[in-house]
C-alpha cells in the first residue's frame, strides 16, 4: 500500500496538519510520499520523499495549478490513496483531484474499519463505512481524529516538481481574523451559546452564568452567523480553540467544528434538551433539560 | 445574465434517527431545505436583484417531496424551478449527482451557479466543485461574501482561524456557499402565493444519469458512546444543586 500526502502551506508557513496526515499512513503502515506547495525554507519533519512546488511560482493556493502539479506526482508514484486534511485547501482539492484521475474521493474520514474509511452523516449523529470502486481513491481526515505522528526531527529528500498549468481565478491575499475584543483562550470558565437558545434574548442567561462563575461567554457558529454574539466569542474551528478549566455549553449540539475549538477543556459541562446530541461524547456531565428553566435555576443558587 | 442555484432536501438534522439496512430510516422525518443551500438561494437572488435582466433557476435532485423544499426557494425569489424525479437520489453519491447537474446544466450557458458548500446530511463538500470541473469553469469553495460587477466577481474564501483569502475571477463561474454569507431571507406570504403560479418542471433520472457510483456505503451505524459522562434529568432546581456539588468536586473553579 502506498499512500500520497498532500501537506499545506500558508502565508509563508508549513502547517501542521501534516503530522496527522503522517499519522493516519502509519498507523494503515503503508509506504509514504508527500507533496507541498511551500518553501525549501519550511520543510515537514519527515524522513521520505518530498515533492516540493515552489509556491513564489505556483502561489499558495491555486487549485487548478496544484491540481495540475499532483497529477504529475501521481502518474510517477503510483499511490493507492491520496491523502489531504478536511481543511479548507484539502476539501477544495480534493475533488479536483479525484475528478482529473476519475476516482472517488471521500469525504471527512474519522476510522478505518477492515481497511475502509469511515465517515460522519448528520452532524456526527451517525456513521457509515464506505468502499471506494477500482484500486486508488482521495480520502480527507477530519483534524482530530488520527493522532498525529511524534516528532521525528527528520527530513525529506526533496525533489522539485515543476509543469505548465494555467489557473482560472486571481488569489489577491488575506484578510487577517478580526482582532479584538475578547481572548478566550486565557478563560478559566467559559459559558457558551449554541443555537439551543433558541433567541437572541436569551443571550443574556448565557452571560449571566459566566459572569456568575467568573468567566467569559462565548458561542458556537449559528449563534454568531445569526448575529446574536459577535465573532470574537466564537469557539471552534473558525473562531477561537480555547481550553478553559470549565466548559459549559448551552444548547450546542456539538458540530464537530465546535468540538474542535473546545474539546481540550478540562470539565465539560452539557445542558441540552437532546440526550443523543454529539455533544454529550465530550461531555463530562450532560444535563438535559431546558436551558430557559434550568440555567436561571443554576445562576439563582450560585 | 443565466444563474443556477443547486439545492438539497435533507431532513432536520434534531431528528431521531433510526437504521434501515445500510442508511437511515427515511420516513417520519421532517425535511427542510440543506441549511449551506439557503444562503445560496439568497445570494442568487440578490445577485439577480442586482442586475436586473436576468433569469435564476432553481434545481433539486430527488423524491416527490422535494417540492416542498423547491417551493420555498421559488417564494425566496428563484423564476423557475427544475426538478429531476429520482427516488434514489438520497443514496446516490456526488460523482452521480454532480454528473447529473453537469449533463442539465451542460447546454445552458449559466452565466453563475451556486450550490452550498456541503450538504447537512452527507457533508461530502465535493458535488459543487465536481460540477465546474465537469463543465470546466472557474469555482471557488465556501465563500462567505460575494461581490458581482460586471462580470467580475470577487469573492472572499472562508479559511481556518477567521482568516480570509481574497479571490477574483470572472464568468461563468461556480461558487459554493458557507454558512453566514448573507442573512437568507424568510419568504413573505405574498410571495409564497406567487411561488405557486411559477414554472416548476419535472424531468427524469434516467435521462441525466450517465455514469456509475463511484462508492458505495457497506454499512451505517452509530458511534459508541465513550462513556464516563454523567447524564441527570429531573427537576431544574434539584439538577441545579447536583450540578453545583460536581463542579465544586471536579474543578477548582468555584474554590
Amino acid at each position: 500500500m502506498k499512500i500520497l500526502l498532500v501537506a499545506e502551506y500558508r502565508d509563508g508557513n508549513l502547517l501542521e496538519g501534516y503530522r496527522e496526515l503522517l499519522g493516519f499512513s502509519s498507523k494503515i503502515n503503508a509506504e509514504t510520499v508527500m507533496f507541498l506547495a511551500g518553501s525549501a525554507d519550511s520543510l515537514p519533519d519527515f524522513g521520505g520523499t518530498l515533492y516540493l512546488a515552489d509556491a513564489a511560482i505556483y502561489g499558495e493556493f491555486n487549485p487548478a495549478i496544484h491540481k495540475g502539479l499532483l497529477t504529475e506526482v501521481v502518474a510517477k508514484e503510483q499511490p493507492d490513496i491520496v491523502a489531504f486534511s478536511h481543511s479548507s485547501y484539502g476539501w477544495d482539492l480534493a475533488p479536483r483531484l479525484a475528478c482529473a484521475l476519475k476516482v472517488p474521493q471521500i469525504s471527512e474520514v474519522v476510522d478505518f474499519k477492515d481497511s475502509l474509511p469511515v465517515v460522519p452523516v448528520c452532524n456526527a449523529k451517525m456513521r457509515r463505512t464506505v468502499k471506494p470502486t477500482g484500486s486508488r481513491y482521495v480520502l480527507t481526515l477530519q483534524a482530530g481524529a488520527f493522532p498525529a505522528l511524534e516528532e521525528s526531527g527528520s527530513t525529506p529528500e526533496v525533489v522539485q516538481i515543476d509543469g505548465d498549468y494555467k489557473t482560472d481565478i486571481t488569489f489577491s491575499g488575506y484578510e487577517e481574523a478580526e482582532k479584538g475584543g475578547v481572548d478566550l483562550s486565557k478563560a478559566e470558565v467559559i459559558v457558551s451559546a449554541g443555537r439551543g437558545i433558541g433567541k437572541p434574548e436569551n443571550v443574556e442567561i448565557v452571560s449571566k452564568l459566566a459572569d456568575k462563575l467568573g468567566g467569559e461567554y462565548g458561542a458556537s457558529r449559528p449563534v454568531v452567523d445569526a448575529e446574536w454574539v459577535e465573532h470574537n466569542r466564537q469557539v471552534g474551528t473558525t473562531g477561537q480553540t480555547v481550553s478553559p478549566k470549565l466548559y459549559v455549553a448551552c444548547g450546542i449540539s456539538g458540530a464537530i467544528q465546535h468540538l474542535a475549538g473546545m474539546k481540550k477543556s478540562e470539565f465539560v459541562v452539557a445542558i441540552n434538551t437532546d440526550k443523543d446530541a454529539p455533544i454529550g461524547e465530550v461531555a463530562d456531565v450532560l444535563v438535559v433539560a431546558d436551558l430557559q428553566q434550568f440555567v436561571p435555576a443554576l445562576v439563582e443558587k450560585l | 445574465m443565466k444563474i443556477l442555484v443547486c439545492i438539497k432536501q435533507v431532513p432536520d438534522m434534531e431528528s431521531k434517527f433510526t437504521i434501515d439496512g445500510t442508511w437511515y430510516n427515511t420516513s417520519d422525518l421532517a425535511w427542510r431545505m440543506n441549511e449551506y443551500d439557503e444562503y445560496s438561494v439568497e445570494q442568487a437572488v440578490q445577485v439577480k436583484e442586482q442586475v436586473g435582466d436576468s433569469d435564476l433557476t432553481v434545481l433539486c435532485i430527488g423524491p416527490d417531496r422535494v417540492k416542498e423544499t423547491m417551493k420555498k426557494a421559488l417564494a425566496m425569489g428563484c423564476d423557475r424551478g427544475v426538478h429531476i424525479v429520482d427516488d434514489k437520489a438520497a443514496q446516490r453519491d456526488p460523482w452521480e449527482i454532480a454528473s447529473m447537474i453537469a449533463k442539465f446544466a451542460g447546454d445552458k450557458e449559466f452565466d453563475l451557479i451556486f450550490c452550498g458548500m456541503q450538504s447537512q446530511d452527507r457533508a461530502s463538500a465535493q458535488v459543487g466543485i465536481y460540477v465546474a470541473e465537469m463543465l470546466c469553469i472557474p469555482s471557488v469553495s465556501t465563500i462567505v461574501d460575494f461581490q458581482y460587477d460586471d462580470a467580475n466577481v470577487t469573492v472572499k474564501r472562508e479559511l481556518e482561524g477567521g482568516v480570509k483569502a481574497l479571490i477574483s475571477t470572472g464568468t461563468p463561474a461556480l461558487f459554493t456557499c458557507q454558512l453566514g454569507l448573507n442573512t437568507p431571507r424568510y419568504p413573505t406570504l405574498p410571495n409564497i402565493m406567487k411561488a405557486k403560479k411559477k414554472e416548476l418542471l419535472s424531468l427524469q433520472a434516467d435521462d441525466f444519469l450517465e455514469v456509475t457510483a463511484a462508492q458505495e456505503t457497506t454499512e451505517m451505524f452509530f458511534p459508541e458512546k465513550k462513556g464516563g459522562g454523567l447524564v441527570l434529568e429531573g427537576d431544574p432546581a434539584e439538577l441545579a444543586d447536583r450540578l453545583i456539588q460536581i463542579i465544586k468536586e471536579k474543578t477548582t473553579v468555584m474554590g
